[in-house]
């Protein structure tokens, strides 16, 4: 396998594991989530579910509308309004691990009625939400405060023991 | 007698050859009411997403098999780096896609990436009489180093200042840039490299035609993020690569003082004025050839070859 497939695979695997939020209807929450479907270039991100429950109070903030509470976003409650706890309530139940292969694109393309034309893949709405949320909030911002990077890792950002030996000064531009 | 070589014919040359610089091949003239193929494929790069993490273009140097840089590509140093009196990181022959960071007066720092924009109608093609460049259906601009002569005419005619010239290479000169991964990924339906890679969902492959209304939704969904602009939808005739900005794009050194037209129609007005160039460009044009092509035909028989030099002199 392609190490992006693993990696997204890793993220997938992560996804589907992503418990939903029981918060408003009493449902088993795991305490830890690994999240480790995309695994690659970094080793798998172990989420803290609980933690992040305690700290967080709008689950729809991670799971929108899925997980029985009304969205607080005026925008999507025109539609999502229900207090339905959905089927779909990982994060990759909508948000594909390649997004942007020929399959996917023409199955989006097919489906006429779809409303939502611009869903994040997995990998970016991981990244989107959970990064952008620690910015805003002070969360650890570095890509190694969340996973490890592997040897492969270091290998492909020519990083660690695989940075350049050169004295070249000033790089290429 | 003084011996020509290629670099000095070249110079030579360039003044005549500038002048000639929008002579048609029979292809690009075919371009001419060409308003992209409509399956083409093409990128929304939505700059308020980028985190600057060079993820991309660690993705593109492996994809493309390019040398090893000189900093690590988690190194956020480049981003200090200055060139001619402050000039940004470009792209060059070892690089087919760049990062840059701009500060910001409040709030985060801005990040863009560069790469060659995909043009619908492109100025290196149509400016390039070897017929080196194609315009796929799937909307990469490609060439074909095998028949580039190093005239470096697309490096003047690019817009985006995007074609760079391998100087390593003296006995095979040609022009390098980004592909849109056409060779390993684009053709069999997949995604570029550096769009795979990325973490932050800032590059959105797919159809441009769709991409176009995605970026649009986008801004009226958002209109507190963006500025109320699709940068590449319309300049130079529209480019595969378009881009969102949260900040105005002259801070990010867009130019947006591009024009709306492919480049394309200057060329036609200006031939229609200098029907000279025309007639010496062929002249000209086997000139580039013969440099580029008398390795191959004469071998390694230096002796023959600076004899020929001579009597041609
Ligand atoms: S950006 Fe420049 S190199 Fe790329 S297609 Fe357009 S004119 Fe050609
Ligand atoms: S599309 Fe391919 S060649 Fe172009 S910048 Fe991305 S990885 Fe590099
Ligand atoms: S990989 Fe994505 S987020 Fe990182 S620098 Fe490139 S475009 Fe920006």
């Amino acid at each position: 396998m392609k190490p992006f497939k693993i990696l997204a695979f890793i993220v997938l695997v992560l996804a589907a594991s992503l418990p939903l939020s029981g918060q408003a209807r009493n449902l088993e929450l795991p305490d830890t989530v690994m999240l480790d479907q995309l695994v690659h270039l970094y080793e798998g991100a172990e989420f803290d579910h609980e933690y992040h429950t305690e700290i967080v109070d709008d689950c729809t903030g991670c799971h929108h509308h899925s997980v029985g509470i009304p969205t607080t976003n005026g925008k999507c409650a025109k539609c999502h309004s229900s207090e339905d706890v959905l089927d779909n309530v990982a994060c990759v139940d909508c948000h594909a691990v390649e997004p942007f292969s020929a399959d996917y694109l023409s199955k989006k393309e097919a489906d006429k009625d779809a409303y939502h034309q611009d869903i994040p893949g997995l990998k970016a709405a991981y990244h989107l939400n959970c990064l952008n949320c620690h910015i805003e909030a002070g969360g650890p911002e570095g890509c190694e405060d969340c996973h490890e990077r592997t040897e492969l890792g270091n290998a492909f950002y020519r990083s660690g023991s695989y940075a350049p030996k050169g004295d070249k000064p000033g790089s290429a531009h | 007698m003084e011996k020509i070589t290629r670099r000095k014919f070249i110079s030579v040359s360039l003044g005549g050859a500038a002048a000639g610089a929008f002579v048609l091949s029979g292809k690009a003239q075919g371009a001419g009411n060409f308003t992209g193929y409509p399956e083409g494929m093409g990128v929304l790069v939505d700059l308020t997403r980028c985190i600057g993490c060079r993820t991309c273009e660690a993705a593109c140097n492996r994809e493309q098999g390019l040398p090893e840089p000189a900093l690590p590509f988690d190194d956020t140093s480049v981003f200090d780096q200055e060139f001619h009196g402050g000039q940004k990181r470009r792209t060059d022959e070892n690089a087919f896609t760049v990062v840059n960071r701009y500060d910001q007066a409040e709030g985060g720092p801005v990040y863009r990436k560069i790469q060659c924009n995909h043009c619908n109608e492109p100025a290196c093609l149509t400016s390039c009489f070897v017929n080196a460049y194609t315009k796929t259906k799937e909307g990469a601009v490609i060439y074909n180093s095998k028949v580039c002569v190093g005239c470096r005419m697309c490096m003047t005619a690019c817009p985006f200042r995007i074609p760079a010239y391998a100087y390593s290479s003296a006995t095979n000169p040609v022009i390098r840039k980004c592909i849109f991964c056409y060779d390993t990924r684009l053709k069999y339906g997949k995604p570029p490299a550096c769009i795979d890679a990325c973490p932050q969902g800032v590059l959105t492959f797919g159809h441009r035609k769709n991409l176009v209304k995605i970026a649009h939704e986008r801004i009226r969904a958002n209109s507190d993020l963006y500025v109320d602009y699709v940068y590449g939808e319309d300049e130079v005739g529209g480019t595969a690569w378009m881009y969102l900005s949260g900040v105005p794009f002259e801070e990010v050194d867009f130019d947006v003082t591009m024009q709306k037209k492919p480049i394309l129609n200057n060329a036609q007005d200006f031939l229609s004025q200098v029907p000279m160039v025309l007639a010496i460009w062929p002249a000209l044009f086997l000139g580039f050839h013969r440099l580029s092509t008398r390795g191959e035909e004469d071998g390694d028989e230096n002796s023959n070859l600076s004899n020929r030099e001579e009597s041609q002199s």
